[in-house]
């Protein structure tokens, strides 16, 4: 009994430590292409020097953060405080677990779980909101304030993206949505719905153009100003976390997962989880180029898009591609 | 006008447009020079760290006639002398503050005999401040360390003058 239970439980944190820790490292490479290829686009090199190409620029950015001073506000909330960070870094990584990096590659396969991998990026808000009041200084305030409002609308639109996403699959299992891609992916016949889930993701994660949380310019950090040291380090490593699972949201939902763009033979042999490193690759050079060529959006245009434009849209879209499968017949259940 | 705008504005047309430049511009030529590996060029007449002169034979340029103390605008240099043994005026302090001083370039305009000038070097930062109050050894041993780039460089610049 009890050797069944610690087989299990060795089993189980095996399996996710060799999840988390290549996730780890590629934040840490992420981090890198998006300084480098910002700085390619301002026709700089990007960081170069620390290891080859500059590759282990993160890792000396992080010893850099450890060995710095914590500092906590006198008047700040100190639990809430330091949860805060912890909470945005384990949220980032817990949604992880149930992408599918081919068919039996995954860590845990749930039927619901695109509703999970949904639930767990919109609570990624409650550390920023932690963060900003606990701070209990005014930029902060602002800068949570502004995020909370920010990605709770802009859920309500990635939540009918995955809605026809869903209409086309008839399951919530991230596994069956990705096989059902085999012939075509959704990106082709969803098109519109692809842009309006990738224009929400960089507000969900709070990337330029819609990086008014932080919003360095006025706000001097937002929700960020009163961390220090690895604290520091944790919300900003936890928000690229966050951006490289919603590249990967977009590869499974879209992008056809693991599986490779024709079905033929040098494509087809090439191991399935390599497919969707690459996709998220790809996803995540756009997302850095995006930083690159747009200004920050100004507060009531990032809601007017919001609310007025992605919400009718994706409200239509929805409608639409309902009545096409009804109409057509084509609906994968009855 | 208005439905121009309207289907540019749902294509993200200048969004588009936009990132096909970002695309472009990453495979352009960079304009980084990689600084500690590799440097900028400058100019002959840069105004860089200080440096006393001496003659080929080794003997001090400085006369000790006091014009760059009297030059310097904020009063960075500290000019002592005494006659030497063959007659000659030759200082026994030349004390530059390089705290104080503003890189104007005025002693070295001063100076009738070329002694003092500032040369090419910038790279002479310091952990202490105490290492920034150059004595006037320390400017000799840089005069003799620039000595061959110095003397190019007043060469390059005679024709301007």
């Amino acid at each position: 009994m009890l050797s069944e239970y610690l087989n299990i439980i060795f089993l189980d944190s095996l399996k996710i430590l060799s999840l988390v820790i290549p996730v780890l490292i590629a934040v840490a490479m992420i981090v890198w292409v998006d300084r480098r290829v910002w700085g390619l686009v301002q026709l700089r090199k990007g960081p170069n020097v620390v290891g080859p190409f500059g590759l282990l620029q993160t890792v000396a950015d992080a010893l850099k953060y450890i060995f710095k001073e914590i500092i906590i506000p006198a008047g700040a909330n100190k639990i809430i405080f330091i949860l805060a960070p912890v909470v945005t870094m384990s949220l980032a990584l817990l949604a992880w677990a149930v992408i599918p990096f081919g068919e039996n590659i995954y860590v845990t396969n749930i039927n619901v779980g695109i509703l999970y991998l949904f639930a767990v990026s919109s609570l990624g808000v409650y550390g920023i909101i932690m963060a900003g009041w606990a701070s209990n200084s005014k930029y902060p305030f602002l800068g949570a304030l502004r995020s909370a409002a920010q990605m709770v609308s802009y859920e309500v639109s990635i939540g009918f993206v995955i809605v026809t996403v869903l209409l086309c699959v008839g399951s919530l299992n991230l596994v069956d949505i990705v096989i059902a891609q085999k012939k075509i992916w959704f990106a082709i016949p969803l098109f519109p719905m692809f842009v309006i889930f990738f224009i929400s993701a960089l507000a969900e994660t709070n990337r330029p153009p819609f990086d008014l949380p932080e919003a360095e310019a006025e706000l001097v950090a937002g929700y960020q100003t009163e961390y220090s040291g690895m604290m520091y380090a944790l919300f900003w490593l936890g928000e690229y976390a966050n951006i490289l699972l919603m590249c990967a949201m977009g590869s499974v939902l879209f992008l056809g997962g693991w599986l490779p763009p024709i079905d033929v033979y040098p494509l087809n042999i090439v191991p399935a989880p390599i497919w969707l490193v690459v996709k998220i690759l790809l996803l995540f050079i756009v997302f850095a180029l995006i930083k690159a060529i747009v200004p920050r959006y100004r507060y009531d245009q990032l809601m007017r898009l919001g609310w007025k434009v992605f919400l009718p849209i994706s409200l239509v879209w929805v409608i639409i591609v309902s009545g096409f499968l009804v109409y057509f017949k084509m609906l994968p259940v009855n | 006008m208005k439905f121009n705008r309207l289907i540019k504005t749902i294509f993200l047309s200048e969004f588009v447009k936009g990132l096909y430049l970002a695309i472009k511009f990453i495979f352009k030529p960079k304009a980084t020079i990689n600084y500690p590996f590799e440097k900028g060029p400058i100019s002959p007449r840069f105004r860089g760290e200080h440096a006393l002169r001496r003659y080929p034979n080794g003997e001090e340029r400085c006369i000790a006639c006091k014009l760059c103390e009297a030059a310097c605008p904020a009063q960075a240099i500290t000019i002592e002398s005494e006659p030497n043994n063959d007659g000659s005026r030759k200082t026994t302090r030349y004390d530059i503050d390089m705290v104080k001083c503003i890189y104007c370039g005025l002693c070295q305009e001063a100076c009738p005999v070329d002694a003092i000038v500032q040369g090419p070097n910038f790279e002479f930062t310091t952990e202490t401040r105490e290492e920034l109050y150059f004595t006037k050894d320390k400017l000799l041993e840089n005069g003799d360390r620039w000595e061959t780039e110095i003397a190019n460089n007043i060469k390059l610049d005679k024709q301007y003058r």
